[in-house]
């Protein structure tokens, strides 16, 4: 038996109704419904949450926090795409 | 059916008990078909809204008077194209997917806020729809951020969070027409004249005629009615237009000391009721555009799948 062999898969809860699932932590299992079985068993023994999602480590596609000056403009030259910078007087200001 | 009797059905106890103790219902729930296809149609059009909304907007980037207005029209546009997204996306979660939603638009089986419908003829007009239609909007999406089905609630909280920008951007520009030459207060007051009641006929029909609503409140898809978020929106903008020396086109329009609320007067069900039954100024004109963007923008899906294929097949290789 080996361990090692057995591929990786990322747990997701939604901790309550209406909530995102957030990223929990992940596990090692054969397939997904024994990594839900899994997941049920270490990540939700205190009610953490009302939902499980599990996906294969492998399926997942992710940035590099190192390329993102590259990948992501955050466009913070472009300062008018928030509300703060419509400067308006305080008698209409609230909204 | 059994459905009728929520002890016959224990799904449709477990269902309802959601509801009545404010809980969201969540995708792999079991649902009444009537609810998922109320959601459906609510979720479809709002994000039909979305994506139709950016024409009357559109109309007017090449022509902006500034650069710097240009850019901000720009910037509102592409939240707009965002939102639509959001919402297909969380519509998709029921079942139906986003290829038959904008099918069944282009049919015109679906509706999208008959407020687009209307045509965007002057500067004005853009600084108009960012305050009062963006206004109207934000009034009903912070009051859907409680809706009762998760995805869709979760998408207005999201969208929300950048509708603010979209109302500051436009009331800022009304203001600066307001405040400008005579000629620039005047067109500021024609397109207030213009926009003013199809912005209240946004809320849709009285509470009394409203098809839908009933059911919807009761679900808690609609968390307030049609004529609650008509009121508030009044009382939030009539302040903002006499801060700037508009006057808003409604002689029925004063102050209710009573209610703490302003009386207004009776919005032309007819003109709504042609509006939303394919008659307005601008339906067909909005229905064969975005068809066309559908169809011009085939050439692009296709090269992308074409190149996904020869990729997959040069991987098996
Ligand atoms: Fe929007
Ligand atoms: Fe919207
Ligand atoms: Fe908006």
């Amino acid at each position: 038996m080996n361990q090692h062999s057995l591929p990786l898969f990322e747990v997701f809860i939604r901790s309550k109704r209406g909530l995102d699932h957030r990223h929990v932590g992940s596990l090692h299992a054969e397939d997904p419904a024994q990594a839900l079985d899994y997941a049920r068993d270490v990540y939700l023994r205190r009610s953490e949450g009302v939902s499980v999602w599990v996906v294969r480590s492998s399926d997942i596609t992710a940035s590099q926090e190192s390329d993102m000056a590259s990948f992501c403009d955050p466009m913070d030259d472009k300062p008018y795409r928030h509300a703060t910078h419509f400067k308006l007087p305080k008698e209409v200001d609230n909204m | 059916m059994t459905e009728k009797n929520p002890l016959a059905d224990p799904r449709l106890a477990a269902f309802e008990e959601k509801i009545s103790n404010d809980q969201r219902i969540e995708p792999k729930d079991w649902m009444p078909d009537a609810f998922r296809k109320n959601v459906l149609r609510q979720m479809s059009q709002h994000a039909h809204s979305e994506v139709i909304g950016m024409q009357p907007e559109g109309n007017w980037i090449t022509r902006a008077p500034t650069l710097y207005r240009k850019i901000v029209l720009l910037a509102k546009i592409q939240d707009e194209g965002g939102h639509g997204l959001y919402l297909y996306s969380a519509a998709e979660t029921l079942g139906t997917s986003r290829e038959e939603m904008v099918q069944a638009l282009h049919d015109g089986k679906a509706k999208y806020a008959s407020i687009f419908n209307y045509p965007s003829l002057t500067w004005a007009d853009i600084g108009m729809i960012g305050w009062l239609v963006d206004g109207a909007a934000i009034v009903n999406q912070v009051s859907l951020q409680r809706t009762s089905y998760g995805p869709y609630s979760r998408a207005m909280i999201r969208i929300c969070k950048e509708e603010s920008f979209h109302q500051r951007q436009g009331y800022e520009a009304t203001m600066v027409l307001a405040r400008g030459s005579a000629e620039q207060k005047a067109m500021a007051q024609d397109s207030l004249n213009r926009w003013w009641w199809p912005s209240m006929m946004m809320f849709g029909p009285h509470d009394s005629e409203s098809a839908h609503s009933g059911q919807s409140m009761k679900w808690k898809l609609k968390r307030e009615s049609n004529d609650v978020l008509r009121q508030r929106f009044v009382d939030q903008t009539v302040p903002q237009a006499e801060f700037i020396g508009l006057k808003i086109p409604d002689p029925d329009l004063k102050w209710n000391e009573e209610r703490g609320s302003y009386d207004f007067g009776e919005i032309d069900w007819d003109e709504f009721m042609q509006v939303i039954s394919g008659n307005g100024p601008c339906n067909r004109q909005r229905l064969q555009h975005s068809i066309r963007a559908q169809e011009d923008g085939q050439w692009v899906r296709d090269a992308m799948h074409a190149y996904e294929l020869k990729r997959q097949a040069r991987e098996v290789a």
